[in-house]
């Protein structure tokens, strides 16, 4: 067992592109769930078009990269609203149902052999991310401190995206102590307060979904650059159930819930991951119990259960306020 | 209002063999190979038979739903578990080796007996703590995820058949075929669907659950033990989701993820046929494996199950309250 290379992966994964995506895309799920009270379990149907919004523009049609760009935020949008307008005027169950619908029917559509000539089908698309790494100030080159060390193209994504965490996070600090806010605060409340006040709910509750889920595009398109490749495959639906449990972990309706969850989250799963194939190498943990091919389904196992006991034991995480997350949502 | 709500799977049975008629006279002036007609026929009696499947799994689903309004997303991993049990059981190198039959028997009593232990394991401690409903939501959620990955390390990735009935010849029905096994899992899931009908309007605790659906506090004030109810359905919810998972994984293959692909189905059955109704999700479970298979005629095989999610947005969008459902305000 070797302690520092297990604590050099985890402060990597910690502080690593991964966790700023996640923040990211969090941080939409937070404006869904924390600050509206919407269950939103297709977050990663979002990421999806983001990513392939940006790949299928540069990498099949030739387009630039900025134009990648608008073209993601724009298949955002448009699946916001078509998830929106039949589901949101009913129950929070229809919602939840159908976003997880949503996101499990894209990932297909975009792997089948029928759009295969624009998504790649199967194996995905590479190659256009060179744009992005073009725009890279950074010499090439690795880069560390103490344990960490990162190359510089992942730490120019690494910058770029704590660059958008900070930028959206005061975003939306600003927005939700709006007015604006306020509404959608009180809508995840009770719904029928701010309709008896005159307030259109239907109307912010889409425009929530909207601004998260755009959110959740831009993670999507700066997880594709990261690894330089989409695949339907990598949008599996335990990505949104990742991103919850990091949300509750840090605090849902917290500004820094979602920051503080990614990073901590991705800290104790990286650690856990690394001790236990240490482990399993040095021959501590036989791998007649779990073999090293196992370890990513214990790991997927344990977010399970982390997310059943958080939920359960300490539904507010780290920052948030109990008060605001006992819903009941009816 | 009883009889015809009864009798509406059978109905909507008929009417698929009846609309299949004039297909299969088409089929029959194309001797020649197989006609579109034919092979339309092949799709619809496939998917009647997905359908009643997606069915048998559904119904606990939705009288879970109806007693507790708890939408379960680990209802999946209850199909997954009862498969790979009698998996285990049947044809695993490490279990006993028994045949088939005395094998999926015992999945369906382990399948009910974990219905029991979540119940009282889970959701009993939970509702007394008054966890809000939202976050039972995401309890599940998380248990599916624990449970799925449980299956994946026990199991494995590798999709596998059963001993028995694993290849078999079809019988040939002029312009199409089916084989022994899946026409006896076919019948088999149709008798069972009508006994859950039967149990839910002749019994008393049929009674009792369909009370405890309408109205939860009336319920309780004529006496009727909802605790009880509740765990009741939940045993019966799990023992179905044990049996739709045999019968899936005999007609298709056993794999690990089995059950989180057929509960985006099963989803969009009951909110087809209307969210917390027995029959409806019957009916709506039906129809979706029609569609599923039906698709297939003019769209790519790997996009059946999209077509089948497909349906659940359009109904949201035109019926919300689905075919069966109660007309109610949802919003």
């Amino acid at each position: 067992m070797d302690f520092s290379v297990i604590v050099s992966d985890a402060l990597r994964s910690g502080i690593g592109p991964i966790a700023a995506i996640y923040a990211l895309a969090a941080m939409g799920l937070n404006l869904h769930f924390g600050y509206t009270g919407l269950l939103n379990f297709g977050q990663v149907g979002f990421m999806l078009v983001g990513g392939y919004g940006l790949a299928v523009t540069v990498a099949t049609y030739d387009g630039s990269m900025w134009l990648g760009v608008l073209s993601g935020l724009g298949c955002a949008i448009v699946l916001a609203l078509l998830l929106g307008a039949p589901t949101l005027r009913l129950r929070a169950d229809y919602l939840a149902i159908t976003t997880i619908a949503a996101g499990e029917t894209l990932r297909l559509f975009y792997r089948s052999s029928w759009a295969e000539p624009v998504t790649g089908g199967v194996f995905g698309l590479q190659r256009f991310a060179g744009d992005f790494y073009d725009l890279n100030p950074i010499p090439r080159g690795t880069y560390g401190v103490w344990l960490v060390e990162f190359s510089s193209q992942d730490l120019w994504v690494l910058t770029v995206g704590w660059g958008l965490v900070v930028v959206v996070g005061t975003l939306l600090a600003l927005l939700v102590h709006s007015p604006w806010g306020r509404v959608i605060r009180s809508i995840r409340e009770d719904e029928a307060a701010p309709r008896s006040l005159g307030k259109n709910v239907y109307a912010y509750k889409m425009q929530s979904l909207v601004l998260g889920g755009v959110l959740g595009a831009v993670a999507g398109m700066l997880q594709a650059i990261q690894v330089q490749s989409v695949n339907p495959d990598s949008y599996d639906p335990a990505v949104t159930f990742f991103l919850y449990t990091l949300l509750v972990l840090g605090g849902a309706g917290r500004i820094l819930g979602p920051v503080v969850g990614s990073i901590l989250f991705w800290f104790v799963l990286t650690f856990l991951d690394s001790a236990l194939r240490q482990a399993i190498g040095a021959g501590y943990i036989s791998p007649e119990l779990i073999s090293t091919s196992e370890v990513g389904a214990v790991r997927f196992a344990l977010v399970g259960l982390a997310l059943m006991l958080l939920i359960v034991f300490r539904p507010q995480g780290i920052l948030g306020s109990r008060k605001e997350m006992l819903l009941s949502g009816r | 209002m009883r009889c015809p709500r009864i009798l509406l799977p059978a109905l909507a049975l008929a009417l698929v063999v009846l609309s299949a008629a004039p297909a299969a006279g088409q089929g029959e002036e194309v001797p020649a190979g197989r006609g579109f007609g034919a092979r339309f026929l092949q799709a619809l009696i496939d998917g009647v038979q997905f359908g009643v499947i997606i069915a048998i799994t559904a119904v606990g689903l939705s009288l879970v739903f109806g007693t507790i309004h708890l939408i379960n997303f680990a209802h999946g991993e209850f199909v997954t578990i009862g498969a790979t049990f009698a998996f285990f059981l049947n044809a695993s190198p490490a279990g006993p080796g028994w045949h088939l039959i005395p094998a999926a028997a015992a999945a369906v009593l382990f399948g009910a007996l974990m219905g029991a232990a979540v119940d009282r394991g889970l959701w009993r401690p939970l509702r007394a703590r008054g966890t809000g409903l939202i976050n039972l939501f995401i309890v599940t959620i998380g248990l599916s995820l624990l449970l799925r990955h449980i299956v994946l390390v026990l199991y494995g990735t590798r999709p596998a058949s059963f001993a028995q009935y694993d290849i078999q010849e079809a019988i040939d029905l002029g312009p199409v075929g089916i084989t022994p096994r899946d026409l006896t899992v076919t019948l088999l899931s149709i008798l069972v669907l009508l006994g859950v009908a039967a149990l839910l309007q002749r019994t008393r605790i049929g009674t009792a659950v369909r009370a405890v659906s309408v109205n939860r506090d009336l319920a309780e004030a004529s006496g009727i033990d909802v605790q009880r109810v509740v765990l009741v359905v939940w045993m019966f919810g799990g023992a179905l989701a044990a049996l739709g998972g045999v019968f899936f994984g005999l007609v298709e293959i056993i794999t690990w993820d089995m059950g989180f692909k057929l509960l985006l189905l099963m989803f969009a059955g009951i909110i087809l046929g209307g969210l917390g109704s027995a029959y409806g999700a019957m009916v709506g479970s039906l129809v979706i494996g029609i569609v599923a298979q039906v698709s297939t005629l003019w769209f790519p095989v790997d996009l059946q199950y999209a077509w089948a999610l497909l349906v659940l947005i359009v109904v949201l969008l035109v019926r919300p309250q689905g075919i069966l459902g109660r007309r109610e305000r949802v919003g």
